[in-house]
């Protein structure tokens, strides 16, 4: 036990006193987290819009105030004619156009019908969608106002409600993604190029020449890991919860175990790859473009599993990030507990267990 | 006492497929012995060498290390061997106090030992000045020596030198001749690979390897004599070429 003491020392005064790894280990999960959660972001605030308004009577004005008094748009200014649209969108100053078209109010009252054409912006498609599906949905309140002492024979009355993240705050959807991301990195890269910089060195074959047995070498390398990824994972939780006020619904215990799980996990294959890396850039190369890619794009975290390409679908169910996403989102919005989530877990820790036997495997036959 | 023989090869032979890395070689090394373990890049010395210190199995053959059997005790040759590779295996972000500290733990030494030896080497290698310092400030041959008086931390029955002076001057070279012949003196055995064929002329016996067998085994001074040549260079050369 004294021998172990000592190699665990001895792996943190590594990590301490390489300002590299200490900067991926604390200054990447918090930057990671600001950033999503600050800087990218699905929701639209304070768009600045443009006006072509023909007509220029009572109920065109009422419009225009009901949208720029929303705090999604701003008007940035009043275009006078149809040439001049072109050029306000070159500018790049405004992301929409409202067309309203002649004579509004009288259309409206002789034919019950007036139109306003929406023009966005669509070099950005996500926002392109969002500013029309906010623009439509300020007007269809505004018609349904009008329609108020009118009795209509037949309605359908459609009735929103977004449960788990009424607000549709796009930091709750971040928090799980930078995590996983977060403990996949630290987990699976840091020590991956740990054990491969001792190889490079030499100082491998030493520890294997000691009377050290080489389980305890690859679990004293990674035990600093465990340790340092569960104080990160608790910085994201703490930082989401008071600095984005994300609620966690379930249980802290629960939300402990599984992120656990999928430390062990990527830990496991991390080892994995020093097995079949000599140098630590092969190792950094491996985790970041055979981890850290698919953990990005195929885990659910930014695009939707269900709407990928069936064979992307099936190739997602491999990627234990895709599960621990799963958990998070569950745990920490829905606030369910092991009676809904048991298969994700399940998948989880069959995948720690195969990756680890697979790297015991693979570490041994190295060492024939 | 046991027998004077600290190790013994009988027929050690290991394949790497059909490939015959280490072919049926067979040699003895006695207590306190200074033995080179000489022979040309890919002639089979870093395997066969890998086999003495308990990381590589042997395919066939017998061999003893430290009067312990290769195959079955594996486990208690590593106490009893000191190893040094041909990198100066020490780590560079830690400090001289901290490596030794370090490589005593894992062979087991008490605090109090470590302690004693801590002190111990810094005052025979005059490290007094440097023993904070961290291992990667200081130059090639000071880590080659103190990686060397690592290796002899836990007092083992052998030492396995894996070409220890690769890349270091003149001077320290001879320096860790010196150190040699001193571990020697105290009883320790030194198994020791080369390529510099003047320090094969320093080893108490000497055994050449070509293709996986060993071709030549016996003082420098006979084998210059069995081959009519004045120098282990030459020897070297003959058999090298055939």
């Amino acid at each position: 036990m004294n021998r172990f003491r000592g190699f665990i020392k001895k792996e943190f005064y590594h990590i301490f006193r390489d300002r590299r790894s200490l900067f991926i280990l604390f200054g990447m999960p918090i930057a990671q987290i600001l950033l999503f959660g600050f800087a990218i972001t699905n929701e639209i605030n304070n768009v600045d819009i443009g006006v072509l308004d023909h007509a220029k009577d009572a109920t065109t004005e009422e419009i225009i105030n009901k949208i720029s008094t929303s705090k999604y748009f701003s008007i940035k200014e009043f275009i006078e004619r149809e040439a001049d649209i072109e050029a306000a969108f070159q500018k790049g100053e405004i992301k929409a156009v409202l067309n309203f078209e002649k004579d509004f109010s009288r259309n409206l009252v002789k034919d019950h019908r007036a139109t306003i054409q929406i023009i966005t912006d669509a070099t950005d498609p996500n926002t392109a969608n969002t500013i029309s599906n906010y623009t439509s949905s300020i007007l269809r309140n505004y018609q349904q106002e009008l329609n108020t002492d009118i009795n209509m024979p037949f309605q359908v009355i459609p009735q929103f409600r977004m449960v788990y993240n009424p607000e549709l705050k796009s930091v709750f959807m971040f928090v799980p993604g930078v995590m996983t991301i977060i403990l996949m990195l630290v987990s699976a890269m840091m020590t991956s190029i740990s054990i491969t910089r001792e190889k490079e060195l030499g100082t491998m074959e030493v520890l294997l020449v000691s009377p050290l047995k080489p389980v305890l070498v690859i679990v004293g390398k990674v035990v600093p890991y465990i340790f340092l990824s569960v104080i990160n994972a608790i910085v994201i939780v703490v930082l989401s919860i008071f600095v984005f006020k994300m609620p966690i619904q379930g249980s802290l215990l629960l939300l402990g175990v599984v992120s656990v799980l999928f430390i062990i996990t990527s830990l496991s294959l991390g080892i994995l790859i020093s097995t079949v890396s000599a140098t630590q850039q092969t190792a950094m190369m491996i985790s970041l473009m055979g981890l850290m890619l698919p953990t990005i794009l195929l885990s659910g975290f930014i695009f939707p599993i269900s709407s990928m390409p069936m064979a992307l679908q099936v190739i997602s169910n491999i990627i234990p990030a895709k599960w621990f996403i799963v958990l998070l989102k569950g745990i920490m919005l829905k606030g369910v507990g092991m009676g809904c989530l048991w298969k994700e877990t399940l998948i989880l820790l069959g995948m720690a267990l195969f990756f680890i036997l697979v790297s015991i495997r693979k570490y041994k036959t190295r060492l024939e | 006492m046991q027998s004077q023989q600290v190790i013994e090869v009988e027929n050690l032979t290991k394949m790497f497929g059909a490939f015959k890395a280490v072919d049926a070689i067979t040699f003895n090394v006695k207590r306190g012995e200074i033995f080179g373990f000489l022979g040309a890049n890919g002639a089979g010395k870093t395997t066969a060498m890998k086999m003495l210190i308990g990381i590589s199995n042997p395919t066939s053959g017998k061999a003893k290390v430290a009067g312990f059997d290769v195959f079955t005790k594996a486990e208690s040759i590593k106490k009893n061997i000191g190893y040094m590779s041909q990198k100066f295996a020490l780590y560079d972000d830690l400090t001289v106090k901290e490596n030794i500290t370090f490589f005593g733990g894992i062979y087991g030494l008490t605090r109090a030992q470590i302690r004693e030896k801590t002190t111990q080497m810094i005052a025979d290698l005059a490290l007094q000045e440097v023993a904070g310092q961290l291992v990667g400030s200081l130059p090639l041959g000071w880590k080659q020596k103190i990686s060397f008086s690592v290796a002899l931390l836990h007092s083992p029955k052998v030492v396995f030198l894996d070409e220890p002076t690769g890349g270091v001057d003149p001077i320290t070279r001879r320096q860790f001749w010196e150190m040699i012949y001193k571990t020697a003196n105290n009883g320790t055995t030194v198994f020791v690979t080369t390529h510099y064929m003047d320090e094969a002329e320093y080893c108490d016996r000497v055994s050449i390897m070509v293709d996986g067998k060993i071709e030549a085994l016996d003082t420098p001074k006979k084998l210059k004599e069995q081959f009519g040549v004045k120098t282990m260079n030459d020897v070297f050369l003959k058999l090298a070429r055939g």
